[in-house]
């Protein structure tokens, strides 16, 4: 018995070395992913400390059986991996936001388990277990069916717009106040499951309450943030066992999200904190109209086969791409654009706004998918050094990052927002469908300047078009 | 020192590890960075594989075993697509 006792023990310890190793190759591998070179190792070396902590549990632990947990390792493993190579490179918003919605529920069931085995790991006292699984089950509840909605809203399938419900806020704090006031009975009596159901009652409400009044605009913003909830979800797994290991990467991941989240509601000018506390709906939509006013009589459309002739005569040429590049499919096409450009030496660089795409760094994805070298995609500060300097512009499937207005209009709901600034290039191709005006709302005083060009047209058949007239110049 | 309070203080000192390695991550690469971090909270798995193969009850240990299919789920699907788009990702082969 003692012998026993005695490995349990040596286990345990080591156990904690072991997470720690983790750890420290979780933030090695992060190290790593600072650079596209060393990326790809990065995350084999990320992939291997969750190795090493999956093993030790499953190694040194009094694990009674391991029928159930071979299984769930391998049905889990098969759909992963499948889907990993499923999947459609536009689709990786929806992907993530399931995730994010099965790391919340992980979460949650965790907790609620713990509530009902009641094993107290020893030096926890009583107010500190329970404490901890409100917390738990609270944020994971809250990150799964916040998920869920972002999903729905994401795949289309509830409305993109925002839900706007009359006291909102009294709502919401409502049964925030309901969630803490659950938690706290819960932890002065363990045995009453009702507590416990509070709390996922209340949570399931909020994130609905919450997610509902996002708009699709907005959700770049929204799959940054529950990035941060997944981490804080795994934190508080491991507060309630003490868990160094869960502690220390949920606070990771929990940092990340958090980097993320500022940077997108920087590039989409929103207010951080506000956006913290759940205050996600944006502000009131312009009133300004008279897009006819700003546009009327001044709007030079042409064609693929003149513009092709701004092209010829350039030396630098800037790409900007916004979502409806991918919506259309049009990578391919732009990339053979690139390519034949750079084979009469014309300089082609990508200039990538932070929210192009429907998540942090989606762009730049869909752009290396298609053998775009990514150092030809450059950043909105690298973009704004260079744009200057270069001769043409070609926006695609962009608005609102390429509105003047938002450098001087004090009234625009876009004012202050950082955008890409191609109305100092020598001149501007525009493809677009129609005048209409981007999430914002705003009308775009960029397409009436006399440097600028449109193509009304689809991406996809325009950038063909554009790429077959310049082979043929050229010829 | 109360073990709580130990716990706090490793939450605090990795959040702030975390902030200074992640905001060298460039934006190109934030999309891989959100998947792998995605795969690494999923480390949670270790408390499911806990919660499943200790369970005392029948109820506790389908909730552990649901645990474990959705963390593998995350595990194994976040680095393996983090790795096919890092895959993607190539520099400017000068062909001569």
């Amino acid at each position: 018995m003692d012998i026993v006792n005695i490995i349990r023990n040596v286990a345990n310890k080591y156990q904690a070395v072991f997470y720690l190793i983790t750890v420290l190759f979780f933030i090695f591998g992060l190290r790593l992913l600072t650079s596209p070179r060393t990326a790809r190792r990065g995350n084999v070396v990320s992939a291997v400390g969750m190795l090493i902590a999956i093993t030790i549990t499953l190694m040194y632990h009094g694990i009674l059986t391991y029928k159930l947990i071979i299984i769930g390792l391998a049905i889990g493993s098969i759909i992963g991996a499948i889907s990993a190579y499923a999947l459609d490179l536009r689709a990786i918003p929806q992907y993530v936001a399931i995730l994010n919605g099965f790391g919340g529920a992980v979460s949650a069931l965790v907790g609620v388990s713990a509530f009902i085995q009641k094993e107290l790991p020893k030096n926890v006292t009583s107010l500190h277990f329970y404490s901890a699984i409100s917390v738990d089950t609270f944020i994971g509840t809250l990150t799964f069916w916040g998920s869920m909605m972002a999903f729905a809203k994401l795949q289309g399938l509830i409305t993109e717009r925002p839900v706007v419900i009359s006291g909102k806020n009294i709502i919401n704090l409502l049964l925030l106040s309901i969630s803490a006031v659950s938690g706290i009975l819960l932890v002065n009596d363990p045995y009453n499951i009702y507590y416990l159901i509070g709390i996922l009652v209340s949570a399931s409400l909020l994130a609905i309450s919450l997610t509902i009044a996002v708009g699709g605009a907005d959700m770049p913003v929204i799959i940054a943030l529950f990035i941060s909830y997944a981490g804080l979800s795994a934190s508080a797994v491991g507060f309630i066992y003490l868990t160094h290991g869960l502690i220390m990467v949920g606070s990771l991941v929990g940092a990340s999200g958090l980097i993320l989240t500022r940077i997108m509601a920087k590039a989409m000018n929103r207010d951080f904190y506000g956006i913290l506390l759940g205050n996600i709906t944006p502000p009131e939509m312009s009133k300004l109209q008279g897009g006819e006013d700003i546009y009327a009589g001044r709007i030079k459309s042409t064609t693929p086969e003149e513009a092709v002739m701004i092209l010829e005569a350039s030396k630098k040429v800037a790409i900007v791409p916004g979502y409806g590049l991918a919506v259309a499919q049009a990578q391919g096409p732009v990339r053979d654009l690139m390519a034949e450009l750079e084979k009469d030496g014309i300089e082609v660089y990508f200039a990538i706004h932070p929210v192009a795409g429907r998540m942090p760094g989606h762009m730049s994805v869909l752009l290396a998918e298609v053998d775009v070298p990514y150092d030809k995609l450059k950043t909105l500060e690298e973009s704004n050094e260079l744009l200057p300097d270069t001769d043409v512009a070609i926006v695609v499937g962009a608005n609102d990052v390429v509105n003047p207005t938002a450098r001087y209009a004090k009234d625009s709901p876009l004012y202050g927002m950082p955008i890409l600034d191609v109305d100092k290039c020598r001149s501007v191709i525009v493809i677009k469908r129609s005048l209409s005006p981007g999430f914002s709302g705003v009308p775009n005083p960029l397409f009436a300047n006399d440097n600028t060009v449109m193509i009304f047209s689809d991406a996809k058949p325009a950038l063909t078009e554009l790429v077959k007239e310049y082979r043929e110049l050229r010829r | 020192m109360d073990p709580l309070m130990a716990a706090l203080i490793l939450f605090v000192l990795a959040l702030i590890i975390g902030f200074e390695v992640i905001t060298k991550v460039p934006p190109i690469l934030h999309t891989p960075l959100v998947v792998a971090s995605h795969a690494m909270a999923a480390i949670m798995v270790v408390s499911a594989i806990e919660a499943a193969g200790t369970g005392n009850t029948l109820s506790a240990r389908i909730l552990g075993f649901s645990a474990l299919l959705l963390g593998t789920v995350n595990v194994v699907g976040g680095y393996l697509i983090a790795d096919r788009m890092l895959s993607m990702f190539k520099g400017n082969k000068r062909k001569k």
